[in-house]
């Protein structure tokens, strides 16, 4: 009896928001319970709904799936937008690990010390500038498509532009080297399920603030 | 033009050692260039071999493969070792995550001094004791199966192999309170292509040792 994906997160980007983006992308309608208790996570783990006793958390298909990466490659494959074969599957993983570990540094980044927080930031533009840009830029330029695998919209598409656009969120000017990302972020973003995931109101969430982080310390905190 | 795959890492286990277990279980032999020295680090990097500057590195099948978790996709799906179809696939991510994990922690410890080591040691165990044992342990008693998922050897089995033998190094009766994860041990251990693995002389890798250690610091200047 399937009904529409159910995510338990907090109400925070975090661990769950490239799901978010993905079911998105997909067109496919999601409902979202909110975590603000620790009493409530703790009645999770109770009920052995988390496998590993750690969030994301989504009911999908008879399933409940732990495991961000778990989540979406089963979400990509059920929606067509895992490649069509295996080495395209194999190059859309290799971008969407990539992506993951630049967009790892952005979630982990209001969790830093104070004192560690200046470091952390140059250090997630020198890696999107040197590392990870410079490959979506080549990439699209050598085969001059208009999304990274099989000339077809796939998982890292949708995981690359919400990547560009967190990292703008911090440094606003940082595409201006990449002049085939900024061509791809204008096309994505006017994709129609794009466009309307990117309008106020929709499941999408803002950036993380200190309220966020305090949740999500006091809820996982013993 | 299919020649064995060839892995560019150092001569230690570090994040190519589940490679080299899903590669030997697979029954596909493989060639290794170790990483020596920074120079041959930096060679690989201006040659353009690695995609984001990183290792491990596999080359096969035409591509240089980068991203540990995407080229143990792709092994797994490529040798029939990654279920039937997306749900068992899906159940498959699900167990390899944990076992990723816990695997990640017990990598780290050798590169920790004593004091943090004895707390993280501390961590470990009990993480492997309450955190992820018991999920695989459930899983075998629910089924009663000789293997994780759908009956037959998947990169699951092999990864939780892996996992098992690791903590074991750390505390030798770790399994005690797990009966089924015991024999299952037993029975993958005495799977040919593993059983020949695990003997002296394979392409295995040693714990990490300070010389090696120190060694890979000066590699990657950490």
């Amino acid at each position: 009896m399937s009904g529409k994906p159910k995510l338990i997160y907090f109400n925070g980007r975090g661990r769950m928001e490239p799901i978010r983006w993905l079911l998105a992308a997909a067109g496919v309608e999601f409902e979202e319970t909110f975590l603000d208790t620790r009493e409530q996570y703790l009645k999770l783990i109770k009920d052995g709904s988390l496998m590993f006793h750690q969030l994301p958390l989504v009911e999908i298909d008879g399933m409940k799936m732990v495991q961000t990466r778990a989540i979406l490659s089963y979400i990509a494959g059920k929606y067509n937008l895992y490649g069509k074969d295996l080495k395209e599957r194999a190059f859309i993983d290799m971008y969407v690990e990539g992506i993951t570990d630049l967009t790892n540094m952005i979630m982990m980044f209001p969790f830093s010390p104070p004192e560690a927080k200046e470091k952390n930031l140059a250090l997630i533009m020198e890696r999107a500038t040197h590392r990870y840009f410079p490959v979506f830029e080549k990439a699209l330029k050598q085969h001059g498509q208009d999304f990274l695998v099989g000339n077809k919209l796939s998982w890292a598409d949708v995981q690359l532009i919400e990547a560009i656009l967190a990292v703008e969120e911090k440094f606003p000017a940082v595409l201006s080297g990449f002049p085939q990302l900024q061509a791809f972020k204008t096309r994505m973003s006017n994709m129609p399920v794009i466009k309307k995931f990117l309008q106020p109101s929709s499941p999408r969430k803002p950036p993380p603030d200190d309220h966020y982080v305090a949740t999500v310390l006091k809820v996982l905190t013993e | 033009m299919a020649g064995k795959p060839k892995l560019h890492y150092t001569k230690g286990r570090g994040k190519m050692e589940s490679i080299r277990w899903l590669l030997a279980a697979a029954g596909v032999e493989f060639e290794e260039d170790f990483i020596e020295t920074k120079e041959d680090l930096e060679k690989l990097r201006n040659d353009g071999s690695l995609l984001f500057q990183q290792v491990p590195m596999v080359e096969m099948d035409g591509m240089k493969m980068v991203q540990t978790r995407a080229i143990l996709s792709y092994i797994a799906a490529k040798h029939n070792l990654y279920g039937k179809d997306l749900k068992e696939r899906a159940w498959i991510d699900m167990y390899v995550e944990g076992t990723t994990d816990l695997m990640g922690m017990i990598m780290l410890l050798p590169f920790q001094t004593a004091e943090v080591k004895e707390k993280n040691l501390a961590l470990i165990i009990q993480r492997a004791k309450t955190r992820y044992f018991p999920v695989y342990e459930k899983a075998l008693k629910d089924h009663g199966h000789d293997y994780l998922v759908g009956n037959k050897l998947s990169w699951a089995d092999i990864q939780l192999l892996e996992a098992i033998l690791m903590a074991e190094e750390w505390q030798a009766d770790i399994l005690s309170a797990f009966p089924l994860l015991q024999a299952f041990k037993g029975r993958i251990s005495n799977i040919p292509t593993i059983k020949k693995f695990l003997q002296p002389g394979s392409q295995r890798k040693p714990l990490a040792d300070e010389k090696f250690i120190a060694r890979v610091r000066a590699i990657f200047n950490f």
